[in-house]
């Protein structure tokens, strides 16, 4: 039976190996090599500067602001989402009035998950452009709305003190729908007849959430975290489009940082990789992290 | 019996008007169950509210969008759909974003499903070690790899070119798509394979008559998954697709009406530019919900 089998194993591997390593594996050894350079640029030599660059980088305010950003949407991005989520996964799903028939979602609970789910089809970068124009102070929506209320708006995207915010709640916005969804697909794969006697005994919605669902749940709401964290380790594009990282730095994350290090008016490719090194280290320790804290049994049920 | 019904009738006008001890709590519940349906309400609102506007906006003349933002068009401008789609090519980059994202997707799944068929089905030396040099991949930021892969790619001659956004994206998707199939094949049954491998059929003709066909559920899954995420990409085309504007790919081309529109002042030209964009996907996306939502979903329920 094994005669045979070798041809199909290197005629399968060979491309997505060669493709693999060439376009992934090398540029990921290559960065931790260039980390350790002063290389300025496209054709100027590169010295090795050993862990200079790692020194200037752990003195480096801009970095240590972008960073500080990043630690902010981590703490908030994933706990809002994950709450949202389960919320409007639980009203979907079992929100509704309980007849005879036992458990169900709110009426039109299709009708809202599709819609909820809009976001996660459009590209980031139609929504970073998308709010950036809702968020506009003259022709936006916000604005007006504020104004035809009586209220003072702010400028949004254009003062440091609210940027920030408008840029997270962005995040959270774009993110929700799919968290409804993942939860919603977990939440029916958990057996009806487990509700139906949680209710029977009179338990509240909020207890049953709190000490039936989410433990039946725990594995995916891990699975969130780690998502979500690394999400918020990132929020590139969205910061990019939206703010660039102002005004006055106020909503810069690593990303962007990077990002113009590498490849905004200066050309700083050593410096830069550096602080690709500092990213692939702070994503692995949050995913471990995220893992290890929420660590617990499975629950299985046949 | 009395339990679920009480239990059914949350809401404040429901509540039996025969004395109960538990009454005040029912109704506070039915206050919270007011509360809820608002919430779900509210939040399809601020989904839909941002692209109704958007589509809106797209038909408004300049003066209109800086009159009212939240006014009617007074006509159906259809011109500044024509002025997006030929006078800011968002048509040609439409068009451009489809052929790699094509080319992109087929390769990934391509290369992904024969390599992941080889870990799931074939012992052989070597197999665990670069199954996780794969795997490994998804714990990488992109931005790491940066800064060497535009050298890779531009030494390759890819710079500025399809055929390097095709192999870079097939290439990043690997680690996943990999992940997900392999666990895929591994759960057909393998009895099916041995019956045909008896019968005489080939290693190659079983994996394209049998396997393949077999693990369509999956591919088709991923193959959504892949296709909007290579349509979504942003940071690879910007760097590796710098300089030659008429190979853009979508995203670049909003971005730089963005930008443009600053300047122009054209602002109805973004919005039906954006409304270009987002219109055939969301079209897609409410036919084909349930594969979609799966698709994207299904890989992180694994």
């Amino acid at each position: 039976m094994k005669h045979g089998k070798y041809p199909l194993i290197a005629t399968f591997l060979v491309p997505p190996v060669l493709l693999y390593v060439v376009f992934v594996v090398s540029p990921y050894l290559q960065a931790f090599q260039i980390s350790t350079t002063d290389w300025l640029g496209y054709s100027a030599e590169a010295n090795p500067v050993g862990l200079a660059n790692f020194k200037t980088l752990w003195r480096d305010e801009y970095v240590w602001n972008a960073l500080k950003n990043n630690a902010v949407l981590l703490a908030l991005v994933p706990v809002s989402t994950i709450v949202l989520g389960l919320f409007f996964a639980t009203m979907l799903n079992m929100g509704g009035r309980k007849g005879r028939a036992g458990v169900a979602g709110v009426r039109g609970s299709a009708v809202y998950r599709t819609v909820y789910f809009f976001p996660q089809v459009l590209s980031v970068v139609i929504i970073a452009l998308l709010w950036k124009e809702v968020y506009h102070p003259g022709k936006g929506l916000l604005t007006s709305a504020a104004n035809g209320l009586g209220l003072a708006a702010p400028t949004w995207l254009g003062d440091p003190r609210t940027a920030f915010w408008c840029v997270l709640a962005v995040m959270i916005w774009s993110n929700v729908g799919f968290y409804v969804v993942l939860f919603g697909a977990a939440m029916s794969s958990v057996p009806r007849e487990i509700y139906e006697a949680v209710l029977l005994d009179g338990a509240s919605r909020l207890t049953t959430l709190w000490r039936v669902t989410i433990p039946l749940l725990w594995d995916t709401v891990q699975v969130a975290w780690v998502y979500l964290a690394i999400f918020a380790l990132d929020g590139f594009i969205l910061v990019q489009l939206m703010t660039n990282g102002g005004p006055n730095f106020s909503t810069d994350v690593i990303g962007v940082r990077m990002y113009d290090t590498a490849f905004g008016s200066e050309t700083k490719f050593g410096y830069a990789s550096a602080i690709g090194v500092v990213m692939f280290f702070l994503t692995l320790s949050v995913a471990v992290l995220a893992l290890r804290i929420g660590k617990r049994d499975r629950i299985e049920y046949s | 019996m009395t339990t679920v019904d009480s239990a059914a009738t949350s809401t404040p006008t429901a509540v039996p008007a025969a004395g109960r001890a538990d009454r005040p709590v029912r109704r506070e519940w039915g206050v919270v169950n007011l509360l809820s349906h608002g919430f779900l309400l509210f939040w399809g609102a601020v989904t839909v509210l941002p692209l109704l506007w958007m589509v809106i906006s797209s038909f408004k003349s300049n003066a209109e969008i800086l009159a009212d933002p939240w006014g009617l068009p007074g006509a159906l401008r259809f011109d500044n759909w024509a002025r997006a789609w030929g006078g800011a090519h968002i048509g040609r980059y439409f068009l451009n974003s489809l052929v790699v994202v094509t080319g992109s997707v087929t390769l990934t799944m391509l290369t992904g499903a024969t390599a992941a068929y080889v870990f799931a089905r074939y012992e052989f030396r070597g197999r665990q070690v670069l199954y996780y040099l794969f795997v490994g991949g998804l714990m990488f930021p992109v931005f790491l790899a940066l800064v060497p892969l535009f050298f890779v790619v531009r030494n390759a001659g890819l710079f500025n070119t399809w055929t390097g956004l095709i192999l870079v994206y097939a290439a990043y998707s690997l680690p996943f798509t990999v992940f997900f199939l392999t666990a895929f094949f591994r759960t057909l049954p393998t009895s099916v394979a041995e019956a045909a491998l008896v019968d005489g059929c080939g290693h190659f003709r079983l994996f394209f008559r049998v396997m393949l066909p077999m693990a369509r559920p999956g591919m088709i899954s991923l193959a959504i998954f892949n296709f909007l995420n290579h349509w979504n990409q942003f940071l690879l085309p910007q760097v590796l697709m710098q300089g030659d504007e008429s190979k853009w790919v979508l995203a670049q081309g909003l971005a730089a009406l963005s930008v443009n529109q600053g300047y122009a002042g054209d602002y109805a030209q973004l919005f039906a530019g954006l409304t270009i964009a987002v219109v055939p996907v969301l079209l897609v996306y409410v036919v084909f919900q349930r594969q979609v939502q799966s698709g994207l979903t299904a890989g992180q329920l694994k």
